[in-house]
């Protein structure tokens, strides 16, 4: 197939895939929703979901060997928190945090 | 609310850097598939020219975390109409979080008009960040190396703003810990889902605890 084929069936695909994911409660669990063990899930996952979001992308974007142990993903990340904590502007934590990682990065 | 347009911008110019397609195929996706990681990654997968059968696989799993995203909100998009299907399309990290972490009443119909509001929002912002990167990218020549850290980035935002809504870091320290434990044992491409998981399963089994110790936070959910 010609690539813009390509491109459009993979988009297709990938809509498809992702969707799914997020139906699949809908269809299967909805009878559910009043259970206190989900009522539960509901509360507490969404911390943990991202928490360890942060964990796994961010060991995956920084050196973990010597000299460096990680500074070069801790230093940006300690940019967005702290600026977040301070601003609460996710637009101005994201986009200084990404421009310290970048400039970093570079070097 | 604004975390999409800096992140939709990186998968912009990444796409439009790395790939060999047209700037609009950016666009076409952030509107189709929608979902800040996967997109990312699926540049990824479209410069490999991987098979589609490959495609649906990853792109299931790197968006498994979803299925569990839905039981927190099954009750609240009950009833919504024409709206379900969007809410429950529209359901990304972000669109997630924001709808968990914000404050409710008890006006049903009008808080699934909020949410859908807010989803839409989210969207647009998604799309108009990953159109303007897709055409930043072509029209000038900078080094994007380390932009998809904005993806890092606004996980962090997202965990404080979790952090600010529960009041409590453990179920934070939950994740932490079943994402190193999974980091350690499984392979690159089974931690994301074997996190989410485990974690799910260590909040269940503190169902039990938490029952007999936290029964005047538990919030009543409309």
């Amino acid at each position: 197939m010609d690539s813009m084929t390509y491109l459009l069936a993979f988009t297709v695909v990938a809509t498809a895939a992702t969707f799914a994911t997020r139906a699949i409660p809908f269809v299967f669990l909805s009878r559910h929703s009043d259970h206190p063990l989900v009522q539960h899930l509901g509360r507490y996952l969404p911390a943990a979901v991202m928490s360890l979001l942060v964990v796994i992308f961010l060991l995956r974007s920084g050196h973990w060997s010597a000299p460096i142990f990680g500074a070069d993903a801790l230093v940006p990340s300690l940019v967005v928190i702290a600026l977040h904590l301070w601003r609460r502007n996710a637009l101005l934590s994201i986009i200084a945090g990404t421009a310290c990682y970048m400039a970093i990065q570079q070097v | 609310m604004f975390g999409y347009l800096p992140l939709g911008m990186a998968f912009g110019v990444l796409f439009v850097t790395q790939l060999e397609y047209p700037w609009w195929g950016a666009t076409l996706m952030s509107i189709t598939v929608f979902a800040g990681a996967a997109q990312l990654l699926a540049v990824g997968l479209l410069a490999a020219n991987a098979g589609l059968v490959e495609v649906f696989i990853a792109m299931f799993v790197l968006n498994a975390r979803h299925l569990f995203y839905g039981l927190s909100l099954l009750g609240r998009f009950r009833g919504a109409g024409w709206r379900k299907l969007y809410l429950i399309f529209g359901l990304t990290d972000e669109t997630y979080s924001l709808l968990t972490s914000r404050a409710r009443t008890e006006e049903r119909a009008q808080e699934q008009q909020n949410d859908f509001r807010i989803t839409l929002f989210n969207q647009a912002y998604w799309v108009i960040g990953s159109t303007l990167g897709a055409w930043l990218g072509r029209a000038v020549t900078f080094d994007s190396t380390g932009i998809e850290f904005a993806l890092v980035a606004l996980f962090i935002v997202l965990t404080i703003e979790q952090y600010k809504v529960l009041g409590q870091s453990l179920p934070i320290w939950i994740g932490a810990a079943a994402a190193g434990l999974c980091l350690a044992v499984l392979p690159a491409d089974q931690q994301l889902i074997g996190a989410v998981i485990l974690a799910t399963v260590t909040l269940l089994l503190s169902y039990r605890f938490h029952k007999r110790g936290n029964a005047e936070l538990e919030q009543p959910h409309g």
